[in-house]
């Protein structure tokens, strides 16, 4: 039968996420919610001298499509300087991710890389806003 | 005797295949329903042969708009046994009709200090137009609880509701759980505090016999596209008295009687409510909406809904790892909402939507209960006159198919 977007590496990667956890002392930290799906994604990085990836982690609950997602996301941007993540392409996630989604779930996929840049360009994250009340 | 064959052909849309070789499987019906060929043709009709403005034209056809608009409001009227046309308004949906409430009869009542009751189980729409209505007069909003079981704790009712609650607004039956709620016991609860008690019919007028005489509410809002009929209508009930003092809502034309460049004087009712062209196609959609369910006869429908949920509750649970919200084997409302251990609602309604079959994931317009059950979404399956057992053994085969996807079995 024809899996549709549910290929073995999405269920793998759902299954046994790569670079989950959290970092001790992260340079920046982000989290957001799609709160029409209720997926959740925090994502945490430290940068090296030059400014490039040196260790990433992220955590969340959702969807396998955006779960999947933050793997493939987090395993792509190790050694990518700041810079390079705030022109990260939403198509060039998409195509890691390598299966045909429908609009809503692009926005499953989309969630961690959003995440991510709202962190590289050092956005107050809605969470740490609230932590600060 | 009720045919449900011979009633899916009265609806186009159950021929058509969502991809090539897959027929639909409708079990979205509690968030839209889908619509039988009479109230398309209706509305068809009505453009091709009567439209024209109301309350305006003295020309044929503005006669004829203005019959067939005030007609609707009569007949929807007698649907749900109110004795006078003049106390439906025809908003756009029930989320209008909260609104209408909250902004005329709320900013004209509702003083710092005073409480609105509300339960842990509301939509949405019954939520947010009162924390607006809080947040500008310093009103105080209080949810009465849900038990473990997904029922109000109705043994905390005295607790919450008191002599400084001046509106009770509840859902009739909780778009999420499924719950039929005491609606009788709760606005007689209501009116013993001296508080109005509005209800949340949208998920009860499409499904169960209403006699709004009997139920004694003071407001009452449905929407016409979740019981048949299009999208773009719904209905507000309103005591007449409460009415007749409420200032009107939007502005413009046909809620005047007078307009000077000094002020207005407001229309009747109900058009004192009804600015601007109204929904006239919409109104005479929902008229053949309620003839149709009219012919069906409501009781029958409850019973055919009843029978299909007993059905689907059943098969329901004897899948791995699947939980019902909701009230347990009791008497529910047209739907199944459930989690799955390791699958996440979106990837449910994804595969099953490959085999054809539309359900609802998320959390359907009602986070706080989400949050209150401890669950980010969860999935839904609703029932309408359409439905069969057959389609609850395809959701069944198909969800099992779901846990093979997640290596679950």
């Amino acid at each position: 039968m024809d899996p549709g977007i549910y290929r073995e590496q999405i269920i793998d990667l759902y299954e046994h996420p790569l670079n989950y956890g959290e970092l001790e002392h992260p340079d920046f930290s982000y989290e957001e919610d799609n709160p029409l799906c209720g997926d959740v994604i925090r994502i945490d990085v430290c940068l090296d001298e030059d400014n490039r990836v040196a260790e990433v982690a992220w955590r969340g609950d959702g969807c396998a499509i955006s779960q999947a997602a933050a793997s493939l996301l987090t395993e792509e941007i190790k050694g990518l300087t700041l810079g390079e993540l705030k022109a990260f392409k939403n198509e060039r996630l998409l195509e890691l991710v390598g299966v045909p989604l429908s609009m809503a779930r692009v926005k499953c996929a989309l969630l961690s890389l959003k995440v991510l840049k709202a962190g590289a360009y050092g956005i107050p994250s809605p969470e740490n806003m609230r932590s600060h009340d | 005797m009720y045919d449900v064959s011979r009633i899916r052909d009265d609806f186009p849309i159950l021929e058509v295949e969502v991809y090539p070789g897959v027929p639909l499987i409708y079990l979205d019906s509690a968030a839209s329903s889908q619509k039988p060929v009479v109230v398309i043709q209706a509305m068809d009709d009505y453009y091709r042969q009567n439209n024209a403005n109301v309350h305006r034209g003295v020309h044929r056809l503005s006669d004829l708009a203005t019959h067939a608009y005030e007609n609707a409001r009569q007949k929807i009227a007698g649907f749900i046994h109110a004795p006078d046309p003049a106390e439906l308004i025809f908003v756009g949906n029930a989320t209008e009709g909260f609104n209408l409430v909250a902004y005329a009869w709320g900013r004209r009542h509702i003083q710092h200090g005073d409480e609105i009751l509300l339960t842990e189980m509301e939509h949405h729409a019954n939520i947010v137009p009162w924390q607006m209505l809080a947040e500008e007069k310093g009103a105080i909003i209080r949810f009465l609880p849900i038990l473990p079981d997904g029922t109000l704790a109705l043994d905390r009712l005295s607790e919450y509701l008191t002599e400084r609650t001046k509106l009770f607004s509840f859902t009739a039956v909780s778009n999420v759980l499924g719950t039929i709620n005491p609606v009788n016991q709760l606005i007689a609860a209501a009116h013993a505090v001296g508080a109005l008690a509005m209800v949340d019919a949208a998920q009860l007028v499409p499904h169960i016999p209403v006699d709004i005489q009997a139920l004694d509410c003071d407001f009452l809002a449905f929407s016409g596209h979740k019981m048949l009929g299009p999208t773009g209508i719904g209905v507000l009930y309103g005591k007449r008295h409460l009415l007749e003092v409420m200032p009107p809502f939007l502005g413009g034309g046909d809620m005047i009687r007078r307009v000077t460049f000094e002020g207005f004087t407001p229309n009747d009712l109900p058009w004192k409510f009804e600015a601007g062209t109204p929904k006239i196609a919409e109104a005479v959609g929902l008229a053949a909406a309620v003839d149709y369910l009219d012919g069906l006869g409501m009781d029958a429908v409850h019973a055919h809904e009843q029978l299909i949920t007993n059905y689907a509750l059943e098969s329901l649970s004897e899948i791995p790892g699947l939980s019902l919200l909701g009230p347990p084997g009791a008497y529910h409302g047209g739907l199944a909402s459930f989690t799955l251990d390791g699958v996440h609602p979106h990837d449910i309604a994804e595969i099953l939507d490959k085999d054809g079959i539309a359900i609802r994931a998320g959390h359907h317009c009602a986070m706080p209960l989400h949050q209150r059950l401890g669950i980010n979404a969860s999935a839904r399956a609703s029932f309408y006159v359409h439905t069969t057992t057959e389609e609850i053994d395809k959701l069944v085969t198909s969800l099992h198919r779901v846990r093979d996807v997640f290596r679950l079995g």
